[in-house]
């Protein structure tokens, strides 16, 4: 709180970077939590929030003589330029925000320990336990004879960034793993990434070797034997270093390095040439760079994204998890994969492969697993990358945007294939650096535990499941052909986009107007309540035909009065729902209602049989309500929905939900 | 027949064809006097029949006895195929050289070509200008049809029948003709009904060095403009290029003289400058290095996109000056066959509803393209691979698609056609069986009697087999204007058309039939639920049971 020096200024304007004449003018309150632009002009009172944790950068620019303004750049990409009347009001706001956007105190600052939903203790805490890794690996068929959970990890002796639980080779023996983990930077040892059940070859990750010009580990050596024996069918392995050989080589000289391959026995080595983290945190710097430019002519983006090298880092990750998924799925050869650390680049590649390799990886809940297995289980450093804190600056870099990214230049070349939308990747993306969960908090599980993340904070996981239908692409398929197994994705390079949906995503007026996914989805939601008014029509249909059938025609007379009184019963009660939205009767109710509903049905019926005498009475009053089944059955007829040739106006509304600019 | 001198090998067996992300077919190859034909001669493999007109050029190469003739399309696809014997092989090439550089139009294929579909409309009346204006006059009578170029004297690229302000008789009309570039005097291209303001096209107007000047010719434009209202000229050259203009007899409209006009200049390249930006860019697009620096370089110094969006930035001005502003507007380049069209047919795209529907563009195409005078057969008569030198040739119609494309793909539910007919339009406007992109005016196309000796292109397509293929499923009729974006980002490569055979599009088309179906299924059931709703709504009334007393 004795950050915020000013907690409200008022006649801010909030400028439109497109169309000057369009800012607004209002009031910007400062809370300890958010910055909120409240428009003042319209009756709306159109609010702007801006967590302060996703504040990237403030810039106080030169004042004018209509006012101080003030740039507030976020990491979610949106650039909001403020114009304060006062210049010291602006100093003050600017003061703040800095403090308050990069906290240099301790990680419990950070929003997701103030972050307070309501939402019960209990529920919390199960929340926390929806993300189950042992799942995910039992579910590609582990523990098993090949390979074994190791608890050498079990308190972060043997790795401080790697996770408690880790799969090694059946044969890798405790001192075959701790020998070889002295020989790998930070203690990295190659552990188990992904397994393929069908083919037992897997994908290991590690860091670099430290081996210099000469050095040799005999359990290091060990323990690749051993992962390549854990692939009976097998008789070598890839050894993958994402890093550009050159890069490789200077590490040798400061005793770290890559694999000798006659060292090893039986491995093919081979390098990436993927970037480190300076550049790729230069680059994606010109990418907004390029998206902050106004009006820029064609040529103008088009060098600018060139000269950014983006999308020839994007190719060049996806180019390696393309090798990669397919040294396991066609030829059944084992990966071991690192780069220097082997967090960063090392989770790209490995998780990009997971998506291209299987199936379940390209689902809600798989993509989820995903990003917990290879990229927060396995220590990659979201404080650091992220800049959740005020640290150092060479440390910060986009490498989990990449990932995100490479997903999306998939689904763009294989629209059925996944079960998310592009707001899944963007929420994602937004959350892990808006700390207002605790997933993404700190560098590593260990730090996770100290921070007691579990129990003080909420899961993001849960959150994203639970708003799944937000997150849905309507044209997934399980069962379709381009969704089964191996992605085979061409990365000629006319085939990366520029992902405009992340990076001009709060520049409305660049993306399609209409959206075909909504569209599709409105049209599904409607389909779904179609098929259940048919299911209940043909009931109705059905029960109608069977009790007409039933009633002999010497009976008729006499039973008629009840069957038409249940008919009115129908249609007034299903009117009614319809009206209410409740659905039709009687394919909304809960099945033991509906059970009851025929029961009664029955004993009508039955009853109807018994009470003859009361017949006369009950004939006499059906034919009294007569007309007005008629009436209700029209108005009813008249109130469909779905009645041709138009359809309903709210659906219409729902289909084009922003046709015009 | 001529052709038959001309075919020296009519037959080759054993000749293997590749194309790109097909099976290899080994077959027969026939030469006809307007195919190459390639048949396995089994029934199950699909034929290839290739009009010669569609090729742009064939490259020879030989290893040992084998030839091999690559065989660069119009429509940008590239195939192989392999000859045994070099004689063979030789006279194939040179054959298929000649059959596709016949310089006479009468011996194109639609003179020939004979439909085996029933004619349900005959496109070749579907969009006569009367027809059109009658919807006009029905809300104006500002405006009339003049028959001043009945025999094409006057300007010899417009057709015989023009919408011109009421006031101005005919006399009037042919000093007009005088002043501007190839008789090119100023006419109703687009009239927005709500509210009454006019889009007009013209040549440029030829001033000179000493700045000509024509009373007739300001009478003529001021006629459209309200009591005290201003109108915008549209030029689609920069200033520059039409300063420099004035030095050949063309010019611009000065300020003095039109008092009541503002002038704008707009940087829409001429046609060689294009024509050279296709080219670069299907290069870049066949390039194989696999490198992203250079893909992005090439696909820069082709321009392709830079034009794209000066081309649509243009149109959104015209539509803007005329639906925002409420002014009205005429717009010319130079002769006004081309950027012109451009401008005009766009913007109608942004504000009329009905050029959004596939009767609607083709009446779109027909009048502000075909009977506008839009040099057809001398733009396509070359596409990116020709090895002769350009002469006339330039995308400037695939130029007015990709732009309709790039606005498709930001109001996906707001057209009634999909990305394939304006891919079809693209390939029957280089090579075609139909005679309707023949000619390079009304007046040619009267004189080869176009609409007695060929079949319209709109008579194929307006067949309900055919527009249920080209019909956008998520077609929701719009009827506001619609701004499309001209950021960058927002300005896609065309795929369908410069990747098309580049890579596969099999993902693509199956989340296109999947999204059909999608769409097809909730329509299926909503036909459904309201059958059995009558059903049900019967069985409740009519019943005997419940009419008894």
């Amino acid at each position: 709180m004795e950050h915020i020096r000013l907690p409200k200024v008022e006649n801010v304007r909030l400028l439109d970077k497109v169309s000057p004449g369009r800012s607004r003018v209002g009031i910007l309150y400062l809370t300890a939590t958010h910055s909120i632009f409240v428009e003042s002009d319209t009756g709306l009172r159109s609010e702007t929030w801006v967590l302060h944790s996703l504040v990237c950068s403030v810039e106080k620019q030169t004042t004018t003589s209509s006012g101080c303004p003030l740039l507030v750049r976020c990491k979610n990409f949106q650039v909001l330029l403020f114009s304060i009347p006062r210049e010291p009001d602006c100093h003050d706001v600017y003061l703040s925000l800095q403090r308050l956007s990069h906290p240099d105190a301790k990680t419990t600052v950070l929003y997701c320990f103030s972050y307070k939903p309501n939402i019960v203790e209990e529920e919390r805490r199960q929340d926390w336990a929806f993300m189950d890794l042992k799942a995910n690996y039992s579910r590609m068929g582990l523990p098993n004879s090949l390979w074994k959970l190791s608890s050498i990890n079990q308190h972060y002796k043997v790795s401080s960034s790697y996770p408690a639980d880790l799969f090694v080779p059946e044969s890798a023996t405790p001192p075959v793993v701790v020998g070889s983990s002295k020989f790998r930077s930070r203690g990295r040892f190659p552990a188990l990434s992904y397994y393929s059940k069908e083919n037992h070859a897997a994908i290991c990750r590690s860091s670099q070797p430290l081996s210099g010009f000469s050095a040799r580990c005999m359990e290091d050596e060990q323990m690749l034997e051993a992962i390549l024996r854990s692939n009976p069918r097998s008789d070598f392995m890839y050894v993958v270093d994402t890093r550009p050989k050159l890069n490789a080589i200077a590490n040798r000289a400061a005793g770290k390095g890559y694999e000798i391959e006659d060292n090893y026995s039986n491995i093919k080595f081979q390098f990436m040439g993927i970037e480190n983290i300076h550049v790729m945190r230069n680059s994606q710097q010109k990418v907004l760079e390029l998206c902050e430019l106004r009006s820029p002519s064609m040529s103008d983006f088009l060098e600018g994204l060139e000269s950014s090298g983006w999308l020839k880092h994007i190719k060049a990750i996806l180019d390696a998890g393309i090798f990669i998924s397919k040294a396991i799925a066609e030829e059944g050869v084992s990966v071991l994969v690192h780069c220097s650390d082997g967090w960063d680049r090392t989770a790209q590649v490995c998780s990009v492969a997971c998506v291209l390799l299987d199936q379940f990886y390209r689902t809600l809940k798989g993509l989820m697993v995903l990003i917990e297995k290879d990229w927060v289980s396995f220590g990659h450093k979201f404080s650091h990358r992220c800049d959740h804190l005020a640290g150092d600056p060479k440390e910060v870099s986009p490498i989990i945007d990449q990932f995100l990214e490479c997903v999306w230049q998939l689904m763009e070349q294989f629209p059925c294939a996944f079960e998310f939308n592009e707001r899944f990747l963007i929420t994602i993306h937004s959350h892990i650096y808006s700390c207002q969960f605790g997933n993404f908090i700190g560098n590593s599980q260990r730090e996770r535990r100290e921070l007691r993340v579990g129990e003080r904070t909420h899961s993001l996981w849960r959150y994203l499941w639970t708003n799944c239908a937000d997150f849905i692409n309507p044209l997934y398929r399980p069962d379709h052909s381009q969704t089964q197994g191996l992605l085979r994705p061409s990365t000629a390079p006319y085939c990366f986009k520029f992902w405009k949906g992340l990076y001009n995503r709060f520049d409305r007026g660049m993306h399609p107007r209409q959206s075909v996914e909504d569209y599709l989805r409105a049209i599904q939601e409607e389909t779904q309540q179609l098929e259940e008014q048919l299911a209940s029509h043909k009931q109705v249909q059905l029960l109608l035909v069977i009790i007409l059938q039933i009633v002999s025609h010497e009976d008729k007379k006499l039973f008629s009065g009840s069957v038409r009184g249940f008919l009115i019963f129908i249609n007034r009660r299903s009117a009614s729902w319809r009206r209410n939205r409740v659905g039709v009767f009687p394919g909304r109710l809960p099945p033991l209602k509906r059970a009851l509903m025929c029961g009664l049905w029955v004993a009508t019926l039955l009853g109807s049989t018994l009470l003859r005498t009361t017949s006369e009475v009950s004939s006499a009053a059906a034919a009294r309500a007569h007309p007005k089944l008629q009436t209700t059955a029209r108005s009813s007829s008249l109130r469909t929905p779905n009645k041709q040739p138009t359809p309903s106006a709210p659906m219409a509304a729902t289909r084009s939900p922003a046709s015009q600019t | 027949m001529e052709f038959a001198e001309l075919i020296k090998t009519p037959r080759v067996d054993g000749v293997v064809l590749h194309r790109p992300f097909m099976p290899t077919v080994e077959g027969t190859l026939c030469l006809t006097g307007h195919h190459l034909i390639l048949s396995s001669r089994q029934d199950s493999a699909e034929e290839l029949w290739l009009l010669h007109a569609n090729i742009d050029s064939i490259e020879k190469r030989f290893v040992g006895s084998l030839g091999r003739i690559v065989v660069k399309c119009k429509d940008l696809r590239i195939i192989q195929l392999d000859i045994p014997g070099m004689e063979e092989c030789l006279n194939i090439a040179s054959s298929v050289e000649a059959l596709s550089t016949l310089d006479s139009v009468s011996l194109m294929y639609p003179f020939f070509y004979r439909p085996m579909f029933e004619v349900i409309e005959d496109g070749w009346n579907s969009f006569l200008p009367q027809d059109a204006f009658k919807d006009l006059e029905s809300i104006t009578d500002e405006w009339r049809l003049s028959e001043v170029n009945k025999d094409f004297s006057v300007c010899s690229s417009y057709p015989p029948l023009v919408a011109v302000p009421k006031h101005i008789d005919d006399d009037t009309l042919k000093k007009v003709a005088t002043f501007r570039h190839g008789g090119r005097f100023p006419v109703l291209s687009y009239y927005h009904k709500k509210n009454g303001m006019v889009m007009m096209r013209a040549g440029q107007p030829l001033t000179g060095t000493n700045g000509r000047r024509c009373k007739e010719d300001e009478k003529l434009i001021n006629a459209t403009l309200r009591a005290g209202k201003r109108g915008y000229i549209i030029d689609t050259r920069t200033i520059n290029v039409a300063q420099q203009a004035k030095a050949r007899g063309g010019g611009f409209e000065s300020e003095g003289n039109y008092p009541q006009w503002r002038r704008i200049h707009k940087a829409i390249e001429r046609s060689n400058i294009l024509q050279e930006s296709l080219i670069k860019l299907v290069e870049a697009c066949n390039d194989q290095s696999h490198s992203m620096d250079r893909w992005l370089s090439k696909l820069e110094a082709s321009n392709w996109q830079t034009h794209i969006k000066e081309i649509l930035t243009t149109a959104c001005l015209a539509a803007q000056c005329i639906d925002r502003e409420g002014a009205s507007v005429l717009v010319h380049g130079t002769e006004g066959t081309d950027s012109t069209l451009q401008v005009t047919s766009l913007a109608q795209i942004i504000l009329d509803p009905t050029c959004r529907t596939i009767k609607g563009f083709q009446g779109l195409v027909e009048r502000e393209w075909l009977q506008a005078g839009h040099p057809f057969q001398q733009r396509c008569a070359q596409s990116a691979y020709s090895n002769s030198k350009p002469r006339q040739e330039a995308p400037v119609f695939l130029h007015f698609l990709d732009c309709v494309w790039q606005t498709l793909r930001q109001f996906p539910c707001s057209f009634e056609f999909n990305e394939a007919f304006l891919v079809l339009l693209f390939e029957h406007a280089y090579a075609s069986q139909f005679g309707t992109f023949l000619g390079n005016s009304a007046a040619e196309r009267a004189r080869l009697s176009l609409a007695e000796k060929t079949v319209s292109l709109w008579s194929w397509v307006n067949r309900p087999q055919e527009l249920e293929r080209l019909t956008n499923p998520l077609y929701e009729a719009n009827s506001l204007v619609i701004w499309p974006s001209v950021a960058p980002q927002s300005l896609l490569l065309w795929e369908g058309v410069f990747l098309r055979w580049n890579r596969s599009s099999r993902c693509l088309d199956e989340a296109y039939d999947e999204m059909v179906h999608i769409i097809e299924y909730n329509k299926e059931l909503q036909n459904k639920v309201n059958s059995l709703r009558r059903q049900l709504a019967q069985l409740e009334t009519e019943d005997p049971l419940l009419h008894t007393p």
